[in-house]
């Protein structure tokens, strides 16, 4: 009996306060939905404007950036380094190094306002064609406000985080001209390079260029990025000559293999950042980026220690830290439009086409590209712009979204064919002019003997190992 | 006093080192040596295999009275063994003096301690 008068207290208890909280929202559902009521001050803003800053965005924005900053120092700095005799460690560490500081410091002073801007196009200059404007030189107009519409980002850090691609794709062609390049002459070639070569085509495929008009698509830096680093990593090594040292198939051992694969390491962890980062958005899209980059690269990893394994009957470290790379290089473009079975195809032909091209056509046609610049990064680069016109799918790209071959596009096929034909005419011949321009000036190449001897010494004054 | 120089395998060397120890050889000096001989090593690079041709040893180097020679030879020989091609040379050298920084005694008597 007592029970009972619990169990109905309890029930009773339970009652009431059920019945006073749906009050209690009915109350602030008339709360909100009243107009005679104004919402809190700090919310006005957010409804009036409807392109406030999303700060989840920004917040992941961030986090890229410092991820593909990541890339080159230490993630290349380590991967070349290791590659190199030790002789010529420190060269590759400064020739990477250095462009941290130079490439920011011309990014920020007309770089970003070139690819970016928008001043020559809006007076209808035929310099558009090649660059945006000066409208923005060293961030003119650019306040903390300053939003990048749609991911609502501030400007600042989106010029940030562009700026970190600008720094690394110069920073890739160290590996054709590694343990032979002048520092002076690198130094100029690099700069250069960097305002003629990289601003334009940064700015033909992102900043509103033709490129990005004719619908190619290029979600993180595919062509502007490692064809364009690839292909004047070729000609560079063409142009420069081989090592003295260097027997064609008998290649110069890494001096520290660990490092290459630490370096492989960052570099894989970085690239989250560079392509996950590129949609500007912490969003579905950027997941998916995440996701095609990681199983791409873990694709092409096992493909590379595969064919070693077949091949020579032992898979080498070397060999799989170049297989990440190869997959890594191949999916960029990819990122935003292929979905799991389109990455995992690009990863195992990018693993299968550079391994080709290192282990035999670099080898017939006797070019001396010293860390194979032009055969992961060029040839991955290749294959990942053109495949992504096969497999770019609508179950990524949404409904309006692009499609390839495989689902009945064959106009986007040829456009990724057009732009990649376009982006390795242009790099190649402008690196062409370049290059005779530097070595009239203050010359490419180093003396036989400091080649000899080693860069570290002779350009930097100082020695790896010391004790 | 002969000096005695042995080349063996890296692998064998704390066993060899822990024999000596036991002969009473209590210093001597080694270092890693690379040489060329009869074995090859080959290594892959990115899908291209290559002979480097060095081979990779470590070079024993100890100063004995004659009266311990035999010993120490036997010791190395012994632990530096494995039956493979490859196992390296021990070589007897004769050494006309030696002296001893610190006192500058000379002869025999600056190889080993006399309190011992």
């Amino acid at each position: 009996m007592r029970y009972t008068i619990y169990l109905t207290s309890l029930f009773l208890l339970l009652m009431f306060a059920s019945d006073t909280m749906a009050q209690g929202d009915v109350q602030i559902q008339e709360y909100t939905s009243s107009s005679a009521v104004l919402p809190p001050d700090h919310l006005v803003d957010f409804i009036e404007q409807p392109s406030a800053l999303d700060s989840g965005n920004t917040a992941w924005i961030i986090v890229a950036t410092i991820l593909v900053m990541f890339m080159t120092v230490p993630g290349l700095v380590l991967f070349y380094g290791g590659l190199v005799r030790q002789k010529n460690f420190l060269s590759v560490i400064m020739q990477c190094f250095v462009l941290v500081g130079v490439i920011s410091i011309l990014w920020f002073a007309f770089g970003y306002s070139w690819v970016f801007g928008t001043g020559l196009a809006e007076s209808g200059n035929p310099l558009s064609f090649m660059i945006g404007g000066f409208d923005k030189m060293f961030l003119r107009g650019v306040t903390l406000e300053t939003l990048i519409p749609g991911p609502n980002i501030p400007e600042i850090i989106f010029a940030l985080f562009q700026c970190m691609f600008a720094i690394i794709t110069p920073a890739l062609i160290i590996g054709a001209f590694a343990e032979r390049v002048k520092f002076s002459g690198y130094l100029l070639f690099a700069v250069l390079w960097s305002i003629f070569v990289y601003n334009p085509m940064a700015h033909w495929v992102w900043g509103g260029g033709w490129m990005q008009k004719m619908g190619a698509i290029d979600f993180a830096g595919g062509t502007v990025v490692h064809i364009n680093a690839g292909i004047t990593a070729l000609v560079m090594a063409i142009l420069i000559g081989k090592r003295k040292d260097y027997k064609y198939g008998q290649p110069t051992p890494p001096h520290n293999v660990p490092f290459v694969f630490m370096g492989a390491a960052f570099l894989w962890l970085g690239w989250f950042g560079f392509n996950a980062g590129s949609g500007l958005a912490a969003d579905g899209l950027a997941a998916n980026a995440f996701l095609v980059t990681h199983l791409a690269t873990a694709v092409a990893v096992v493909t590379w220690i595969a064919i070693d394994w077949i091949k020579h009957s032992k898979p080498t470290v070397v060999g799989a830290s170049t297989g990440a790379i190869a997959g890594l290089v191949a999916i960029t473009p990819a990122a935003g439009s292929v979905d799991i079975l389109g990455a995992m195809i690009i990863g195992a032909v990018s693993s299968l086409v550079c391994f080709f091209m290192v282990a035999y056509v670099k080898n017939k046609l006797k070019y001396d590209d010293s860390l194979d610049a032009f055969g992961v990064h060029g040839m991955g680069g290749i294959v990942g712009s053109i495949l992504v016109g096969v497999f770019a799918t609508q179950t990524v790209t949404g409904t309006e979204g692009v499609q390839g071959a495989l689902f009945g596009n064959w106009q986007q096929l040829s456009v990724q064919f057009i732009v990649t034909v376009a982006s390795i005419a242009f790099s190649a011949v402008m690196t062409v002019i370049i290059f005779y321009i530097v070595e009239k000036t203050v010359g490419v190449r180093v003396n036989p003997r400091i080649e000899e001897e080693g860069l570290d010494i002779y350009e930097h004054g100082e020695t790896s190992y010391n004790y | 006093m002969k000096k005695i120089e042995a080349i063996i395998r890296k692998s064998r060397f704390e066993d060899v080192k822990a024999a000596l120890l036991e002969a009473d050889i209590e210093w001597f000096s080694y270092y890693d040596v690379r040489g060329i001989g009869k074995m090859h090593q080959e290594r892959i690079y990115r899908g291209v295999v290559y002979d480097t041709s060095y081979i990779e040893r470590t070079l024993l180097s100890i100063v004995v009275r004659d009266v311990n020679v035999e010993k120490t030879v036997k010791a190395i020989q012994k632990h530096a063994q494995t039956g493979d091609i490859g196992d390296g040379r021990i070589f007897i050298i004769p050494v006309d003096d030696a002296i001893r920084i610190r006192t500058g005694e000379r002869g025999d008597i600056s190889l080993y301690d006399v309190k011992k």
